[in-house]
């Protein structure tokens, strides 16, 4: 059962590093700390282009351009934060894997616990009304004992 | 109580019917069409070239006579090609529009298309690397850009403009630009 996406997963990541490896052969870089901020940049900027792939991940020749100039900021020497608000200036928040927390997408924070809490406070006020009902007067109380003695009888 | 037991009955059938008005507007939207970052900045800064003459500079000063339309556009893009008749009706009818060569195969078959299917452009620029484009936010040809008379960019078509879609939405967003200019 685990096995099949497992395989999946691992396929993809293997699918991933091809890509990089067949870009990154091109680059050179001054060190392994820049090297790393490139892979992750490239892993976490999304192609506007063929959307749903990062540009480490596309083929695409907007990706390859993007690529291209996540490698000519970091060469001078430009921070990640630099980069990833040079590409959103143009593509907008699309573009970034990460999205912020705003007034709009914060609804996709709470929105899950607030459905929750609604459900939860929901049961709990169908139960307690349950229980009122359940309370029998003293006349009542009484009836239902006399019914149940007729039916034994 | 009456209130609540009625807010515990009706109360998810509003979500419910909220939930569906939410899905369907997104069933009709075309996920592949975003909407520009640079909607309500002024036109980046750039150089280009003519597209004819190559001895020629441009800068971004071309954009900041409009009202008027930027088209994106390469020989290779299919949908340029079936956009291209409209663009030149457009032309004839006055609407100036600025034509960015987008990392075409090579500057002759460019040059060779509007020889060719005419040239509806009032200014010709020559992106070659599509570094320009870039600074537009530019993702895909065509894309057609809408500036102000302050050379402000207003709003982002992507893919053709064609008959249906200019009587429909793209030429009031044109006219309104063309009233406030005045």
């Amino acid at each position: 059962m685990i096995r099949t996406p497992l395989l999946a997963l691992m396929t993809a990541f293997l699918m991933v590093s091809f890509v990089s490896a067949e870009d990154e052969n091109t680059r050179q870089f001054e060190n392994e700390q820049q090297h790393e901020t490139y892979r992750q940049l490239i892993k976490e900027l999304r192609c506007p282009k063929c959307q749903n792939q990062n540009i480490a991940d596309s083929n695409a020749p907007l990706a390859e351009d993007m690529r291209d100039r996540t490698y000519q900021m970091l060469k001078e020497g430009k921070s990640r934060e630099e980069i990833i608000n040079f590409m959103i200036a143009r593509y907008g928040e699309f573009v970034h894997y990460q999205p912020p927390f705003t007034k709009v997408t914060s609804i996709l924070w709470w929105g899950p616990l607030l459905i929750l809490v609604i459900g939860v406070g929901t049961a709990i006020a169908l139960t307690r009304k349950k229980k009122a009902v359940a309370e029998l007067t003293q006349d009542e109380r009484e009836r239902l004992e006399q019914l149940r003695k007729s039916r034994d009888e | 109580m009456t209130k609540f037991r009625w807010l515990i009955l009706f109360g998810p059938l509003v979500l419910f019917a909220g939930l569906v008005l939410f899905l369907l507007k997104g069933l009709g939207s075309d996920p592949t069409e975003l909407d520009s970052a640079l909607v309500d900045d002024p036109v980046p800064q750039f150089q280009a070239k003519d597209l004819y003459d190559t001895d020629i500079t441009y800068d971004q000063s071309v954009l900041h006579d409009g009202p008027l339309l930027m088209n994106v556009w390469a020989t290779w893009c299919p949908t340029c090609r079936a956009e291209h008749e409209f663009l030149n009706e457009l032309a004839a009818k006055g609407i100036p529009i600025v034509g960015l060569n987008y990392k075409d195969d090579s500057r002759e078959k460019a040059v060779n298309w509007l020889n060719t299917l005419g040239d509806p452009y009032t200014v010709n620029l020559f992106d070659p690397e599509g570094e320009i484009a870039f600074d537009f936010g530019v993702y895909g040809a065509p894309e057609t850009y809408f500036i102000d008379h302050k050379g402000v960019i207003r709003y982002r078509h992507v893919g053709d403009v064609n008959e249906r879609n200019w009587s429909n939405k793209l030429q009031g967003i044109y006219q309104q630009l063309v009233e406030e200019a005045k």
